[in-house]
């Protein structure tokens, strides 16, 4: 398990949505830019990965349950999709690692949290 | 309403409409789980009527979900005003995807969508008629049993 906090210290992300629990913890990931991918292969209660910041990446997370989405390569959604993505309380990290270091800082967190 | 339905209602959809996708389903979703529906049957519709609500708004004209719950079991059928389906088998084929690169930009048109329909119900039928539209049957048993 780790938490929202670990993997947004590992990622050296930001939270685009203040005031949610970083204490949530994930013990699954996934990473996507199909959103129809996610629909078909996710495990609910994931934390989703992707490179997609538009508003159906936020309304597949909700319906999909993931416990957060962490947005790669430095890319930032605009306002409104921030703001549903608070309506729906689901936590946006924004990081600077691009998808493939994102995946391998998550999992070496996982790894190292398991021992 | 059906004699046996305890609950029903009907959602139209718009096609070409992106800027609601995912309500209905999101609300279906939100009115099964208030009926207490399990979280596995209330998680499996919801993904199967995004993907049929999606279907309408990529490929269709218009549309329409008509939910129905009933001892046992919820009932979708999803009806389309659309250029149809010419080979329902191929549309049914993961991968095989006829859509453009606006919709995959969406994140969309992975070619998924019909075969994770069908993987979320316990039974699935669909029929349609080139020119004219498509038409989708969706069972999911509430008794936590899967046929």
């Amino acid at each position: 398990m780790l938490t929202l906090r670990r993997i947004m210290m590992a990622l050296e992300g930001d939270l685009l949505t203040p005031g949610m629990d970083l204490e949530t913890e994930c013990s699954q990931f996934f990473a996507s830019d199909l959103m129809s991918d996610v629909l078909a292969f996710i495990s609910p209660g994931s934390l989703l990965l992707t490179g997609l910041v538009n508003s159906h990446v936020i309304r597949t997370a909700r319906l999909v349950e993931v416990k957060a989405v962490v947005l790669v390569q430095g890319k930032r959604p605009e306002i409104q999709v921030i703001n549903e993505a608070r309506e729906c309380h689901v936590p946006i990290i924004a990081t600077g690692c691009p998808m493939f270091e994102a995946c391998s800082r998550v999992s070496h967190s996982s790894s190292e949290n398991k021992r | 309403m059906t004699r046996e339905a305890v609950f029903e209602q009907e959602f139209p959809v718009k096609g070409g409409d992106f800027s609601r996708a995912g309500n209905v389903s999101w609300e279906i979703r939100n009115l099964l789980k208030e009926l207490g529906l399990s979280s596995s049957v209330v998680l499996r519709a919801a993904i199967a009527t995004y993907e049929a609500e999606m279907n309408i708004i990529m490929y269709a004209w218009e549309g329409r979900l008509l939910l129905s719950v009933v001892p046992g079991r919820v009932h979708v059928v999803v009806e389309d005003s659309g250029p149809g389906i010419e080979d329902i088998e191929l549309a049914m084929t993961e991968g095989y995807s006829t859509a453009t690169p606006e919709m995959r930009e969406l994140g969309f048109g992975a070619g998924m969508g019909l075969a994770n329909i069908k993987k979320n119900s316990d039974a699935f039928s669909i029929t349609s008629n080139v020119g004219s539209g498509t038409r989708l049957e969706l069972t999911f048993l509430t008794n936590g049993h899967r046929t």
